[in-house]
């Protein structure tokens, strides 16, 4: 029997990343996974921002993330309201809350979407979706 | 000094709610302000304010040009989505009570289903831009995704079920079999059928989601003293607040400010309406804002069904059964508590709820002799 395994739509949008969003998306190109930090208190912020809302600083660092979480929520879609989910249905949309703090909506490569549970232990997986975009997914850790 | 009872919803009034109004917007707002001004006994020319959301298609010149005002003295909108129709209201009661206008209308007209429909992720998404970068590439593309989410997580802590969702629907279902205003007015629902029901974004089924609706509805605000002209009960605006972002929840936040106005508590209100473009908000927001410890099973014993004499809760069916007007059969529904007039009608109304957005804003309208 082979595997369960997570196809993602070909539908589905790419991010457009622009301004402060622009250095998540090419640390991941690098395989790595990194969350905005405040450079003045430390505040971990997702998705980036132009001023830290805990001391109101305006210069970041980037973080790295160990890249492990659990599953903090998820939704299953199983009727076709866009039409990338047409013949991808159903498909489980998770949040991932990460060690460090930060949360993450992602998907899951390895849980089909009938055994997605909160809590369930999960790691990153880089996974290059296309035009050289690169997307953190999730696997069970 | 706020604008408690000096400022009332002087008028409502509703165009036929279908799936394929066969008219534009414009034709549904207009239609819909005329009934409201007939409903209050005031003239369009009478009328120097107008405001809408800011979805809503209907330019206020538009609206001026054709009802035939003379005098557009004010006018405002109100960003977000569908759900800020508390947050007009609070807008337009403060410009009457300063003295900025006389009397103002809040309208809505929408082909929300012949025309651009709020649950297509085609229609409403941002195709991977802005926020949608961090949530879109993954599926995440309507409202209701996110919704869903959220629901998963509150269903995760407090253990509440599809089960006590499925009893609200089933109350407002037997609102709607009442209301011949309503899309569902001659379908009832069990509970057997809303668990039956197909899963749209789990743990959404089909009737726990609202109504895609073309229509139209409006309110004419005025002085308490102008609205009395009418002669008939009025419905004195208590009370209303907004709250955007933040650090607690919404409702938490507008609850605090908007009962402080009012000076009641939650036990003085009489009937309550909630925006459920997803049912289990309805039970959360209840919550939310203190009427109840654990709507879940204030919904499964029956105490929001009219004539519970406990808390009744979407009167006319609400978007779930009735319509899907954003919020604004909500208030209109709202307003016929207070005047006695709903087809599920409360006994003895004084103080009747409005929340028009889970959190965005709500409304305390009070029954006042003419």
């Amino acid at each position: 029997m082979t595997a369960w395994r997570f196809a993602r739509p070909p539908g589905l949008p790419l991010p457009q990343p622009t301004g402060e969003a622009l250095p998540f998306f090419a640390a991941l190109k690098e395989s790595r996974l990194v969350i905005q930090r405040c450079a003045a208190c430390g505040t971990l912020s997702h998705p980036p921002r132009a001023m830290c809302g805990t001391c109101q600083g305006t210069a970041f660092e980037w973080e790295p993330m160990r890249g492990q979480g659990a599953v903090y929520s998820y939704a299953i879609t199983h009727q076709a309201v866009h039409p990338a989910f047409v013949d991808h249905t159903p498909m489980a949309t998770v949040e991932v809350e990460l060690a460090e703090g930060p949360r993450l909506v992602s998907n899951l490569v390895d849980v089909p979407p009938a055994e997605v549970r909160i809590g369930l232990a999960v790691e990153v997986v880089f996974e290059e979706v296309g035009d050289g975009v690169v997307l953190p997914l999730f696997r069970r850790a | 000094m706020p604008f408690s009872n000096a400022v009332a919803i002087a008028g409502v009034g509703e165009t036929d709610y279908s799936r394929d109004s066969g008219r534009t917007e414009l034709a549904l707002s207009l239609e819909a302000i005329k009934a409201a001004l007939d409903d209050a006994g005031i003239e369009p020319r009478e009328v120097d304010g107008l405001m809408k959301w800011r979805v809503d298609t209907s330019a206020e010149a538009d609206v001026a040009a054709n009802l035939g005002i003379p005098d557009l003295a004010w006018w405002g909108e109100i960003s977000q989505a569908g759900n800020v129709g508390a947050a007009l209201v609070a807008h337009a009661a403060a410009a009457i009570h300063a003295g900025l206008a006389n009397v103002v209308v809040i309208y809505r007209g929408v082909n929300g289903r012949s025309g651009r429909r709020y649950g297509r992720g085609d229609v409403t998404g941002q195709r991977g831009q802005g926020g949608g970068a961090f949530t879109e590439p993954y599926g995440l593309l309507t409202p209701q995704h996110g919704l869903a989410m959220t629901a998963r997580r509150r269903m995760f802590e407090t253990g509440i079920g599809s089960r006590q969702f499925g009893a609200q629907a089933v109350a407002q279902r037997r609102h709607a079999n009442r209301n011949p205003r309503a899309t569902f007015y001659d379908r009832p629902l069990t509970l057997d059928e809303h668990q039956a029901s197909r899963l749209i974004i789990d743990p959404f089924h089909l009737f726990d989601c609202c109504l895609e609706t073309d229509g139209g509805g409006a309110l004419v605000l005025a002085s308490a003293e102008r609205a009395a002209a009418a002669g008939r009960p009025l419905a004195l605006i208590r009370a209303a607040a907004q709250a955007g972002p933040g650090k607690d929840a919404p409702a938490k936040r507008i609850a605090k400010r908007l009962f402080d106005m009012a000076g009641i508590a939650r036990s003085d209100i009489d009937v309550v309406q909630i925006y459920d473009h997803f049912c289990p908000f309805v039970l959360f927001a209840l919550e939310d804002y203190g009427f109840v410890d654990d709507a879940g099973r204030l919904a499964d014993e029956g105490g929001t069904a009219w004539d519970s004499g406990r808390l009744p809760v979407n009167t006319s069916g609400g978007h779930l059964s009735e319509a899907y007007m954003q919020g604004m059969n909500h208030l209109i529904e709202a307003t016929r508590q207070v005047r006695a007039e709903s087809t599920a009608q409360v006994p003895n109304v004084t103080f009747s709820f409005c929340d028009t957005g889970i959190g965005t804003g709500a409304v305390i309208l009070e029954r006042g002799e003419p």
